[in-house]
Order: C-alpha cells, then sequence, then structure tokens
C-alpha cells in the first residue's frame, strides 16, 4: 500500500536526529518480524515432527494435543509444516528482494549519475519491463524450465528490478546536484568514489524502505508462483504450495489451508509495519505531517 | 490531447513488438529443447523429431519468430497443440470471460473501495475508521487465492449459497449466472480494496482541511453539499491514479482468482497452457494478457487526464 507512494514522495532529507520518537509501528512491526524470524530459524529444532513425515492412520485429523494445527491428507503434521514454511517463505522474500536490490542499485546509482545514453537505453528498457503484469513476467521465466524454489527467487527478483533501478535512480539525480557531490567533484575526486562514498550512504534510507516493502511483495508472488506450481515443488512446504495442496480438501480439513494463510497474514503484516514506520522514521516530514 | 494520444498508442505499438520478441526468446530461445518440454522427459527421438519438425523447430530463430509474429499480425495467433484448435476463438471467448470477470470487480473496487474511504475519512480516528483500516489491510496482506478458498469454504461449503467456481450459463436464468461470478469478484475486490480506500482517506483529509472546503462551510452550505460537491471532487483525483494501478494488480490477480475459482477466463487458459506444455497457446494468452495490460494502462492515463483539467496532454507547454 504504501510502496505505491514510495518512489513519488522522497526527496533527500537531513540527518535524522538521535533523539527522535521512534514510531509505534516500527516496534510493532520489528516486534512481528524477529518473532517470525527466530521461529523460522528456531523451525528444525522446535517443530514437533519431521516435515514430511506421513502418519497414514492420522490423515486429515483435526487440531488436537498431538497436532496442534491437526494433519494434513498424508498425515503430515500441519504446524510444522507451517513453521518450516516460514524459511521458505522468508527465503522467496528476502532472497528475490536481495536479487532486485543487488541488480538494481547500482544499475540506478550507475543511469542516475552518468546520464546520457545509457540511461536513455536502460530506462527504456525498465519501462518495456514493467510493461508486463508482475506475476506474467515471473510465469513466463518458470513456464518453460521446470520449476524449482531458486528459479522462483530469481524470477521474483527480476520482476522488481525496474521498480529499485527507478527509485535508486532518482534519488542519485537529486543528489547528483547537491553541494557536497559538486564539492567532491571540484577536489577532483573520481566518479565510483563520488557514488559509493558519497552518494550512496545519502540514498540509502528510501532504498532501505522500498526494499522492505519489496520483501512483502516478494512473498505473496512466490506464494502466488507457488500456488500455480511454478514455485516450490512437493514434498516442500512452501505457504503458497501447502494452500494449494489443500484446495481439495477445504470442506473436510479448512485447518490445512488456515495455518499457512494466517502465518503469512502475520509475516506480511510484520514486515508492512515495519517498512511503514521505516518509512515514517527516516522521512521526518511523514512524522510531522502524521494523522493524515 | 490527440497528440498524445498518437504517441502512446505509438510506444505501445513499438513496447508489444518488444515483449513479443522477448516471450519469443525466452520461450523458444532458452537453453533446453523446446521439443522435449512439450514431449516429456521420456519421449523417443522419433516423437522428439517430429514435434521439431511440425513446429519447424529447426529453423533459425528468427525465421521462427517472423513467422509467428506475421502469422498474428494476420490475425492468426496458431494452433493450439493439446486441443488441436485454432488459438483466437479460444482466446476470444476466454477474453470474454474474463473481462466480465475484471469489469466488475473494478467496478466493485471503485464503489465500495471509495465509499469505505470516504466514510473513514469522515469518521476519521473513530472506531469505524480503525475498523476499516484492519480490513481492508487483511485484504492485502494475504494472497488472492487465500481468501478465495476461505470465501469458498464459508459460502459454498458451509452455507451452500454460492457456485464454489466454474462459469455460470445464461440459459438457466440470469440468477444462476450471476451467482458464479460473486465469489471471484468479491475475492479480486478485497484484494485490492486498501489501496482505493487508503488513498481516498488520505486525500479525503488533506481535501477536508482545505481553504475551500472551509470556505464552503463558512458560507453555511450543507455539509453533504460540502462533501460530495467541494471535498469529494478533488479528492478523487489521486484515487484514480490508484485505480490504474491496481488494473495492472487486478490483471495480475485475475490469473490466479481464475485458477482458485475455475473460472474459463485468459488466466486459467494461461495456466492450463502451462500446464500441458502448450507451447504457442502459452505465447498467444501472454502477448494478448500483455498488450491488454499495456492498453489498460493507456485509458488509465486519458482518465486521470480526463479527470483533471490541470493536465492538458501535448497542449499548452510550459
Amino acid at each position: 500500500m504504501a510502496g505505491l507512494e514510495a518512489d513519488a514522495v522522497w526527496t533527500p532529507a537531513p540527518p535524522v536526529s538521535r533523539r527522535s520518537r521512534v514510531p509505534a509501528t516500527l516496534i510493532w512491526g520489528a516486534l512481528i518480524v524477529l518473532v517470525v524470524l527466530a521461529l523460522a530459524a528456531a523451525a528444525p529444532w522446535i517443530a514437533p515432527y519431521p516435515y514430511d513425515e506421513m502418519q497414514i492412520m492420522a490423515r486429515l485429523k483435526p487440531p488436537s494435543f498431538a497436532h496442534w494445527f491437526g494433519t494434513d491428507d498424508y498425515g503430515r503434521d500441519v504446524l510444522t509444516r507451517t513453521l518450516i514454511g516460514a524459511r521458505l517463505s522468508l527465503l522467496m522474500g528476502l532472497g528475490a528482494t536481495a536479487f532486485c536490490l543487488a541488480i538494481g542499485v547500482p544499475i540506478g546509482l550507475y543511469t542516475g549519475y552518468r546520464r546520457g545514453r545509457v540511461e536513455e537505453i536502460v530506462m527504456r528498457a525498465m519501462d518495456v519491463l514493467m510493461s508486463f503484469p508482475p506475476i506474467l513476467l515471473g510465469l513466463l521465466v518458470l513456464a518453460v524450465t521446470t520449476p524449482s524454489l531458486w528459479k522462483t527467487v530469481l524470477a521474483v527478483g527480476v520482476v522488481y528490478v525496474p521498480a529499485i533501478v527507478r527509485l535508486t535512480r532518482s534519488v542519485t539525480l537529486e543528489l547528483a546536484q547537491e553541494e557536497f557531490v559538486l564539492a567532491a567533484r571540484a577536489r577532483g575526486d573520481g566518479s565510483a568514489y563520488i557514488v559509493l562514498r558519497e552518494i550512496l550512504p545519502n540514498a540509502w534510507p528510501p532504498i532501505a524502505v522500498e526494499g522492505s516493502l519489496r520483501i512483502t511483495f516478494a512473498i505473496l508472488l512466490g506464494a502466488a508462483l507457488s500456488f500455480l506450481g511454478m514455485g516450490a515443488q512437493p514434498p516442500s512446504s512452501d505457504w503458497g504450495l501447502m494452500i494449494s495442496e489443500a484446495r481439495a480438501f477445504v470442506d473436510r480439513a479448512p485447518w490445512i489451508a488456515l495455518a499457512p494463510g494466517i502465518a503469512m497474514c502475520v509475516t506480511v503484516i510484520g514486515v508492512n509495519l515495519l517498512g511503514d514506520g521505516l518509512r515514517e522514521f527516516l522521512d521526518p516530514r511523514m512524522r510531522s505531517g502524521k494523522g493524515s | 490531447m490527440g497528440f498524445y494520444v498518437a504517441k502512446r498508442v505509438a510506444t505501445i505499438g513499438v513496447i508489444l513488438v518488444i515483449i513479443s520478441g522477448l516471450i519469443f526468446v525466452i520461450t523458444q530461445g532458452l537453453p533446453g529443447s523446446v521439443a522435449r518440454m512439450i514431449a516429456g522427459q521420456f519421449a523417443t527421438p522419433d516423437v522428439i523429431a517430429a514435434i521439431e519438425q511440425r513446429l519447424h523447430l529447426n529453423d533459425p530463430l528468427f525465421t521462427q519468430y517472423w513467422r509467428w509474429a506475421s502469422g498474428i499480425l494476420s490475425g492468426d495467433l496458431g494452433q493450439s497443440l493439446i486441443m488441436e484448435r485454432p488459438i483466437g476463438p479460444m482466446l476470444r471467448e476466454a477474453l470474454a470471460n474474463s473481462a466480465l470477470l475484471a469489469t466488475i470487480s473494478i467496478v466493485l473496487l471503485t464503489l465500495v473501495g471509495v465509499s469505505l474511504g470516504i466514510v473513514a475519512a469522515i469518521k476519521h480516528n473513530s472506531m469505524l475508521d480503525h475498523g476499516i483500516s484492519v480490513f481492508t489491510f487483511l485484504g492485502i496482506s494475504v494472497p488472492e487465492f487465500f481468501w478465495g478458498i476461505v470465501l469458498i469454504l464459508v459460502f459454498a461449503g458451509y452455507l451452500h449459497w454460492l457456485p464454489s467456481g466454474g462459469a455460470g450459463n445464461l440459459s438457466a436464468g440470469w440468477g444462476a449466472w450471476a451467482s458464479h461470478l460473486v465469489l471471484p469478484a468479491a475475492t479480486l475486490t478485497f484484494a485490492l480494496i486498501a489501496h482505493v480506500s487508503r488513498m481516498t482517506r488520505s486525500s479525503m483529509l488533506e481535501t477536508l482541511r482545505s481553504p475551500y472546503v472551509l470556505f464552503a462551510r463558512a458560507k453555511g452550505l450543507p455539509e453533504r453539499v460540502v462533501l460530495v460537491r467541494h471535498a469529494l471532487r478533488n479528492a478523487l483525483l489521486p484515487t484514480i491514479t490508484v485505480l490504474a494501478i491496481d488494473i495492472g494488480l487486478l490483471i495480475g490477480g485475475v490469473v490466479v482468482v481464475e485458477t482458485v475459482f475455475s473460472y474459463p477466463g485468459l488466466g486459467r487458459l494461461l495456466i492450463f497452457a502451462i500446464e500441458r506444455h502448450d507451447l504457442p497457446l502459452i505465447q498467444a494468452s501472454i502477448l494478448v494478457i500483455a498488450a491488454i495490460y499495456c492498453f489498460a494502462n493507456l485509458v488509465a492515463d486519458l482518465l486521470y487526464a480526463y479527470f483533471n483539467p490541470k493536465i492538458r496532454y501535448g497542449g499548452t507547454r510550459s
């Protein structure tokens, strides 16, 4: 939601005062994300069963003391699969975001600083990539190859490269006109030094905010691709795949779909709050404009 | 304005040519045999050779692209490998179904989203405002397919009010026909409603604080007139921008929602094609969806220009 406005509203902000109040959304978001990360990290140790252990005699059992979130159609423990699934979903979200930042930020910095014909060509290429609905670009890449998790991570990452390039470029364009950059140029500093040591440290706040919001988009898009059969493959316990497999039993055993769905909801709300809070914290104008 | 539209249409033409090239290169040019992908891992060399001959896969890539692209330009989208039928009529039928679903969803999204946004702005910081925030936030925090399944569970599984999937037939009556559209349209709307309602709420709040609204109130105009004639008309402009972005998201959502509800639209057809490795159908479906996406964005931009008198594309130059 906030991502829609993220690249439109940003202008370089003065350094944030240390005494600034930390927004509640940031605290709550960070708390939820930390809990999810901790659960995902500890999943193999705290999960009560192996994620692929089948108990044929305990198929489609409702939540009970032995299986807190019930079992699926193979008698696998849904709590275990949801916990292990958190690792896959976070891997999808964080991996795809890391990929789009790793590709998008250098391109954005380069085109925003050097300008010229390369900038024109790169930006038109980004326009073409943005002419695809995101899920379609992912499907196109995954349709012709054997599906696997890492390919989905890359496909989702590619989808979000144009947004990062555009944002980084626009921030770089503005920063390149700032006095400290002009001073560095006058000193005779090299382009690489100026971009890496002068522009990048000042450009990171909006990129960090956009990156945090991309994590939720990536989790949701990755889940949708897995749901459509183009992402993680059975017997893995990716949340999108779990919901897809639960479709056939939804009237008899709704808990199989509800557990990963609710887990995804909590994760995405946490990351969204974190992103919104981060934006509010890093952009002083947002703080003064509170309440609207 | 005319110049602007012509320029945009020309740009879309160029973009579509590039996109068609991309689709072709990715689907047919990636390492790995296309014939093996279609025939499966255990196909015999004879079968592979037959497919390669049938699809002219041994020709140079550019020749293959040229044959495909010129066929499309003359209205021939090719033949489906699985259904052995021309792709054109199949796509038209699916497109009509998807367009119906998308149109209903956009109308619902606009009506419900704007209404919720207005109510939230008027009742700013009340329980109702917070309630609307939470409700809409839930919509974007979980993918469409999850809400689709929840709606099927509640309205088809437990309450038996609505069918769980498929498309209705008009011969069975209007009610039966429309009932098939309710759940998919509601799912698509719910997934996007937060964008519209949040934007309407924030721009409405901003407008309500503006001097002209203050002046309208000072004149003693009734609150309804102030809200509808003065505040809402100006507040809706940013909402139109968000709606334009949502059209893109909606097209993506349609692919997923049609799969959940087994609704025979373009998205379901594409997923069917991907599952069955029907290469010509995959290429044609993706190209058609990309073209619709480009033109939908153009329409959204034009609507924005139409509603915003300050914008004169290609007219006055500053």
